[in-house]
Order: C-alpha cells, then sequence, then structure tokens
C-alpha cells in the first residue's frame, strides 16, 4: 500500500499498488550488443496485440523507418549508424582504411589478433540455455590463442575480396557491399559501426502516465506492469505528457492512448510476451525483474572483460530517476544517441513541492482580494 | 541495397558519396571529400552524410538564431537520435490555453464577486456572477472538447486521485460549478414577482447567492492555481522546470483578468477594490513571469524566443497597460472599459505563452538532453538515495 516511496525511491510497485502477495516482478531486458535490428519484434508485437498499420514512411534517416514509439508502434528498432575510423597501419593491417582510430578499444582489440566474429559466437547471447551458451563457452578451446593465425588469415581474406571472390572471405553482413577497405581507395575511410536497438515501454516503477490518469485507466497489474484499460481511456492525454520517455500517445483514429502492455494477456496464461519470443538472437529477454537485473549486470561485466568498455546498463537501477524500469536495456552508447532521455525523472516527484506551491499562491490570490477589497470605491 | 551498388564501377558515385564537411564533427579531419566510389556503399553512405548519431550543434534552423538579443544561453552541444524528439509533443490544442484563461477568469471574478457583494457594489457583483457562469460553461467545454473521447468525460468522475492533478481539477470543477452556477442564477432574481410562492424565492434569492458565492469564492483560488500543477506535472521540460513560479503566474493572471471584466462590466463608481486587484495580480504575475523568463537557464529560452516569446512580451505591454489606464483613467467608463479589455487580453496571452513555449520544449531534444546531461556533468544524477539533485531556489 502507500508508502513513503510511493512517489519516489525503491518500491516494489505490485505491493505498493494494493496486491497482496504478488507474483514476481516480469520485465524485459533488452540486451543490444546482440540486436540484429530484423524487426521481428515489431512485427510480433503487432500481430499479437492487433496494433495498427502506423503509415509506411521512408524517413531517410537509417534502415529505422518506424521512427520511435507510439500508440501503433509498441516496439521500435533504433538504428544508428556511426562512423568509426580505424587506422591501425600494422602488417596485417595494411590493406584496412586509414585514419585516426575512433576508440582505443578498436585499435586495442586488432592488435590483439582477435577475431571478432568467432569472439562474438564464442560469448553468445548470456541467456542459461540459449545458443550458443555463454557460461559454457567460457570453458571452450577456441580462445584467443588461436586469434593470431585467424588474424591473418583474416588480411589476406580482405585482399582477397578486392579481386571478389576471395577464399574464405567472412560476410561481415553489410549489404552488397565490400569489406571495409576492399577497394584501393581507402585513404581517409572510415569503419562503420551499426548500433541497433528495440526500445518498448519501460514499464517504470514510478509511472508518471499511471501516476496522471485522472480516469483510472492506467493501472498497475499484479506482474508490476502498467496497462491501460481502452474501454475506461476517454483520452484526455494527460499520460502522453507525462511520461519521461515519450512512449505512449494517443492513436488518432480512436482517440484513445495505447501502449505496450507487456502482452498482459499472456502473461496471465504464463505465456512469454510475444517480441521476447519472436527475438531470434535473444536481444530481447523475458523474465522475472531480479533475476534479469542479475543477468544484465554479468553480461555487462563480461562484455568489459573482454574490451567492450562502452557496454553499459540502462534503466536497471531502483534508485534512478524512475525508481528503476522493468524494461532496461544494454546499451553500447549514450542513451540519448539511441533516443533514450540520459537522466528521466518522474514528474510527479515532486508533486508535494507543486501542491505546496500551489497553495502558497492561492493564498496570495486570496491575500490580493482581501487587500483590495479595502479602500475607495 | 544488393549487391550492384557494390560493384558498380568507380567514377559513378552519385552525390551520396560526398560526405558534407560542414557536419564532421570536431574530432574528425572535415576537409577530406572523397570523390570516388565508397566502399561502404550508396545507402550507408548517404546516411553517413546525413551525419547521423554524432554531436551535432543544435538544428540548422536554430543557427540563424545565433546573436539573438534574447539568446539567454550559448547554443548547445548535445547528441540524439538523428534529432528526433525524445518526449511526445502534448496532445493538448490550444482549447487548453483558452481552458487556462476561462479557468482564470471564472475563479478571480468568483472572488472579486464576494467583495464586490460584501461592499454593495451591485453592478460589479452581477457583472462578476455572470462573468464566472459563462467562464465556467466555456471551461467545461474546452475541457470536453479536447477529450480524444468526449463522451466518456465522465470517467473522470470515477476515481479522485491526489496524484493526478487532473483528477484533482476535475473535482474542484465540480465542487466550484454548481456553487458559481448558483450564484449567477440567482442574480436572475429581481425577474421574478414580488408575490406567491415565486415571491418568496425573490425573498431569499439574494442571501442564498450571497451564500453560493462565498462558497464558490472558497473554492475558486484552488482552481486559479491547479492548472499550474497541471502542467507542471508533466515530463514537458519548460513546464516541469518553472513548478515554483507558476501557480505565481496563473494566480496572478487570473486576478489580473477577474479585475479586467470587472473593470468592463461595472459602473466606474464601483470599481475601485477591481482597479487595486488589477494592480496587485497584475505584480504577481509579472514578477513569476519574469523569473520564468529569465530563472531556468536553457529551459527559459522557449518563453523568450519565438511565437511565445512575443505573446509574453505583448501580455506584459498589456498588463502594464491595462493597470495604468485603470489607475489614470478612473473617472472614464471607456478608459476603465478598455484597460478591463488590455488586462483580459494580457492574461489570455500569457496562458497562451505558457501553452507553446512547453509544447516547443517537447520538440527539440536539446531540451531533454541537455540539462540532464548538466546534471550529471555536475555528480547530481535523479537518484533517490542521494536526494541532492532537486533543485535549490
Amino acid at each position: 500500500m502507500v508508502s513513503a516511496n510511493s512517489l519516489y525511491g525503491p518500491v516494489d510497485p505490485a505491493v505498493d499498488a494494493g496486491y497482496d502477495a504478488p507474483p514476481s516482478r516480469k520485465g524485459f531486458f533488452t540486451d543490444t550488443s546482440v540486436c540484429i535490428g530484423c524487426k521481428a519484434c515489431e512485427v510480433a508485437c503487432k500481430e499479437w496485440n492487433l496494433v495498427p498499420e502506423d503509415g509506411i514512411d521512408l524517413l531517410g534517416t537509417s534502415y529505422d523507418n518506424t521512427g520511435g514509439l507510439g500508440a501503433d508502434s509498441w516496439r521500435a528498432v533504433h538504428f544508428v549508424e556511426q562512423s568509426r575510423p580505424i587506422g591501425n597501419k600494422g602488417a596485417p593491417f595494411a590493406e584496412l582504411p586509414t585514419g585516426p582510430s575512433g576508440t582505443g578499444y578498436a585499435a586495442a582489440v586488432a592488435a590483439a589478433g582477435i577475431d571478432a566474429l568467432e569472439e562474438a559466437s564464442r560469448l553468445g547471447t548470456g541467456v542459461p540455455g540459449g545458443q550458443p551458451v555463454a557460461e559454457a563457452a567460457a570453458g571452450g578451446g577456441c580462445g584467443c590463442s588461436g586469434g593470431g593465425g585467424g588474424c591473418g588469415s583474416k588480411s589476406s581474406a580482405a585482399a582477397s575480396a578486392a579481386a571478389g571472390a576471395g577464399a574464405g572471405t567472412k560476410l561481415l553482413g553489410m549489404p552488397g557491399m565490400h569489406a571495409p577497405g576492399a577497394l584501393p581507395d581507402r585513404e581517409g575511410r572510415s569503419d562503420v559501426r551499426w548500433l541497433m536497438a528495440s526500445n518498448v515501454c519501460k514499464h517504470c516503477t514510478h509511472a508518471a502516465c499511471l501516476d496522471v490518469c485522472p480516469t483510472g485507466s492506467l493501472f498497475r497489474t499484479e506482474f508490476g506492469t502498467v496497462v491501460v484499460q481502452e474501454d475506461i481511456c476517454n483520452g484526455c492525454g494527460y499520460c502522453v505528457s507525462a511520461c519521461p520517455y515519450g512512449v505512449i500517445d494517443r492513436r488518432e483514429s480512436d482517440g484513445r492512448a495505447w501502449k505496450c502492455t507487456l502482452c498482459y494477456d499472456r502473461l496471465k496464461a504464463d505465456e512469454t510476451p510475444a517480441c521476447a519470443k519472436a527475438c531470434p538472437t535473444e536481444s530481447i529477454q523475458f523474465g522475472d525483474l531480479d533475476e534479469l537485473r542479475e543477468r544484465a549486470e554479468r553480461r555487462r561485466q563480461q562484455l568489459h572483460d573482454v574490451g567492450v568498455t562502452e557496454a553499459r546498463l540502462y534503466g536497471h537501477d531502483p534508485h534512478d530517476g524512475v525508481g528503476g524500469d522493468g524494461a532496461f536495456f544494454l546499451l553500447l552508447d549514450e542513451p540519448e544517441v539511441y533516443g533514450l532521455p540520459p537522466d528521466p525523472v518522474v514528474t510527479t516527484r515532486d508533486l508535494p513541492d507543486m501542491y505546496r506551491t500551489m497553495a502558497v499562491a492561492a493564498g496570495a490570490m486570496v491575500l490580493g482580494v482581501l487587500a483590495s477589497a479595502v479602500g475607495r470605491r | 541495397m544488393s549487391g550492384a551498388n557494390g560493384t558498380r564501377p568507380e567514377g559513378s558515385a552519385g552525390p551520396a558519396t560526398q560526405p558534407s564537411p560542414t557536419r564532421e564533427p570536431g574530432g574528425e579531419p572535415a576537409g577530406h571529400t572523397p570523390t570516388r566510389t565508397d566502399p561502404v556503399g550508396g545507402q550507408a553512405a548517404r546516411m553517413w552524410e546525413a551525419g547521423m548519431g554524432r554531436r551535432e550543434k543544435g538544428r540548422a534552423g536554430r543557427r540563424k538564431r545565433r546573436g539573438d538579443v534574447h539568446a539567454v544561453v550559448p547554443e548547445a552541444e548535445f547528441r540524439s537520435y538523428y534529432g528526433q524528439p525524445i518526449l511526445k509533443p502534448p496532445i493538448w490544442t490550444h482549447d487548453i490555453a483558452y481552458y487556462l484563461f476561462t479557468g482564470g477568469l471564472a475563479a478571480g471574478s468568483s472572488m472579486l464577486a464576494v467583495v464586490a457583494d460584501a461592499r454593495g457594489e451591485v453592478s460589479v457583483r452581477r457583472g462578476l456572477r455572470l462573468t464566472s457562469l459563462g467562464a465556467l460553461g466555456a471551461s467545461a467545454y474546452f475541457l470536453i472538447i479536447d477529450l480524444g473521447r468526449p463522451e466518456r468525460f465522465y470517467n473522470m468522475l470515477r476515481v479522485a486521485k491526489p496524484t493526478s492533478p487532473m483528477s484533482v481539477g476535475t473535482w474542484i470543477l465540480t465542487a466550484y460549478g454548481p456553487l458559481a452556477g448558483a450564484a449567477a442564477v440567482l442574480e436572475a432574481a429581481p425577474l421574478l414577482p414580488d408575490r406567491g410562492v415565486l415571491g418568496l424565492l425573490r425573498r431569499c434569492a439574494p442571501p442564498a447567492a450571497s451564500a453560493a458565492g462565498a462558497g464558490a469564492a472558497v473554492v475558486a483560488p484552488l482552481l486559479a492555481t491547479y492548472t499550474a500543477v497541471l502542467f507542471a506535472d508533466t515530463a514537458v521540460p519548460s513546464w516541469h522546470e518553472v513548478h515554483r513560479e507558476l501557480p505565481f503566474v496563473f494566480a496572478g493572471s487570473a486576478l489580473a483578468a477577474s479585475a479586467g471584466a470587472a473593470l468592463v462590466l461595472g459602473r466606474t463608481g464601483e470599481v475601485g477594490p477591481a482597479r487595486r486587484a488589477a494592480l496587485l495580480g497584475a505584480c504577481l504575475e509579472l514578477t513569476a513571469a519574469h523569473r520564468v523568463e529569465h530563472g531556468h537557464g536553457l529551459l527559459s529560452e522557449p518563453y523568450v524566443q519565438g511565437r511565445p516569446g512575443r505573446y509574453l512580451r505583448a501580455a506584459r505591454a498589456l498588463t502594464v497597460a491595462g493597470v495604468a489606464g485603470a489607475w489614470l483613467g478612473r473617472r472614464s467608463r471607456l478608459a476603465c472599459a478598455a484597460s478591463g479589455a488590455a488586462l483580459m487580453a494580457g492574461s489570455l496571452l500569457t496562458r497562451m505563452a505558457v501553452f507553446e513555449a512547453g509544447v516547443h520544449s517537447t520538440k527539440d531534444p536539446k531540451y531533454v538532453v541537455v540539462p540532464q546531461r548538466e546534471r550529471l556533468a555536475q555528480g547530481r544524477p535523479a537518484r533517490s538515495d542521494t536526494p541532492q539533485d532537486i533543485p535549490v531556489v
């Protein structure tokens, strides 16, 4: 029930909402380091939840043509392309582009002769039981010692790619493009990095949308998630302005607010939400929030151990401005690069202060009227 | 994107293969411009050219603002997702800005009507009671028409929720409406016949109207100020940031607007209290608005620049002119009425300015990212275990 932390601070939202002995809090851990941007989550979400089409547009910015979350996009895959100059001119990299190195990490990995693709497959996704299993792979044989040899063959592969038919050429997944540095005019070239992240409602511990909803349409489920009851919502739009992440929006065609329900119907039937079920790379992981937080921290540590020092968790901390997100992320760059606010705060944190200020202002108004009542006509 | 792009002969490069040097971030060599086929390929190169995911300096449209005398802060550097807004803009239309005005006008009118009632200034009392009823009706109209599902407005009455200022406001309006309405309707009592049951009603009407009017006046200050909390209790950066000033802006604006109504409707010899209320309200509003415009760095910017800035400056001019006219032209019915109209117009423009400034602040990610980044850079992130991020005024 209502506690000192009902507006701000760590709290179990289901208990705070009045559930007696609710089930463990459910959530998503979206590990963007293994997202391939396939948008299966978007499709699965639309299929399962009967979310209408949201406009078939080419936005002209990136492969992201969804354009972000909204009333008709409850999962949205963000796609960021960044230039990552690679400038190591050492013997194995003579064929690669020139220019200053983007990060010390890139240079260090290159210098160590690590085969990034092999390393990635060894790392897996961090899901116990996932394929390949990261924990099991930790004892596996294909370590970095063999990487030196692989490195040499990689440079020759890059060279032969110029001829167009190199044996052992590795497909980098870039559609219809040569490997970086394959063509001779490589002076000053930069490598690119693609960041992909499937964005979703955060199901905040302190959900401003829910706090400000004047009809009780938004409610806290027993799983600690936040859901709109479409038969109650009258489309006042307060939740839209209250959300610090810009998630919930009003659907123009029917005038009501819509957002991710974390597949409340599926949770009730003990099923995995549609997006997590459809995700082919275990980028979207569903489960008990406590366990997901531990798993995410292990994953972050694992990535740091292999030199991915830009890996960071976002929304995992119960002490942050929204009391921790039910759906949180592992990111490879600053949150704002993915369109996420770097330090969000639930606006109702300041509500008691606002009401106090309002009382003072109302009192000032009364005093003003009383003062003006004294004097000549 | 197929293999065709990757294998096309050198020299067939389109404009896409020429990254614009002007969009290069500082750390990268901005001078070189590859002229031949980029091995990365067409689509990627186009996106690269667009400068994605890099540090941008504001947005192109904002550049021309450089040198603007009203610029509060230097242009901020920040990163964003292709310049897309982080927040959703409020879906509220200008109806809500009009409601801010009519709600404040109704509330202030009820309060000043009690003063006029106590002092026996009949023309002012009657005018203000009728004003409050009209403004109340307009308020209800604007509020309901702005819903996505207007026929479901009554769902607001299903719950009473202190964490929702809109719910609180609904109940304030529900308490205020019948009282203000009764006070206004009972003004029609002199039209009733002298005798019989209706005659009794006619005699009972004035005290009943006074009681209802007093009740409305008790609720009215809450009606005038809750709208500030309604706006401030959002993620809209320029509304939330000014939550310590906005209730005073709205209180003063309501007082000035209702004083304006009294000046328009009251007889010249009965508007002394309205004249004083106009002065006090204007002082309160302009002082608080000054802090809104200048006290919050980047988040004050939307109140100073563009259309909201023009509205706010016009509102200030009208309010000052209204107060001056009310005091200097106190013998002239025309001057009083014109001053009253200026005061009401100023109040309306103030509300429009606040509304539009907030909407503007959601449409540019810098108003979200830059203040939050500053907070992080200063080592005071929003955390519940170290409550040091609450702004100190």
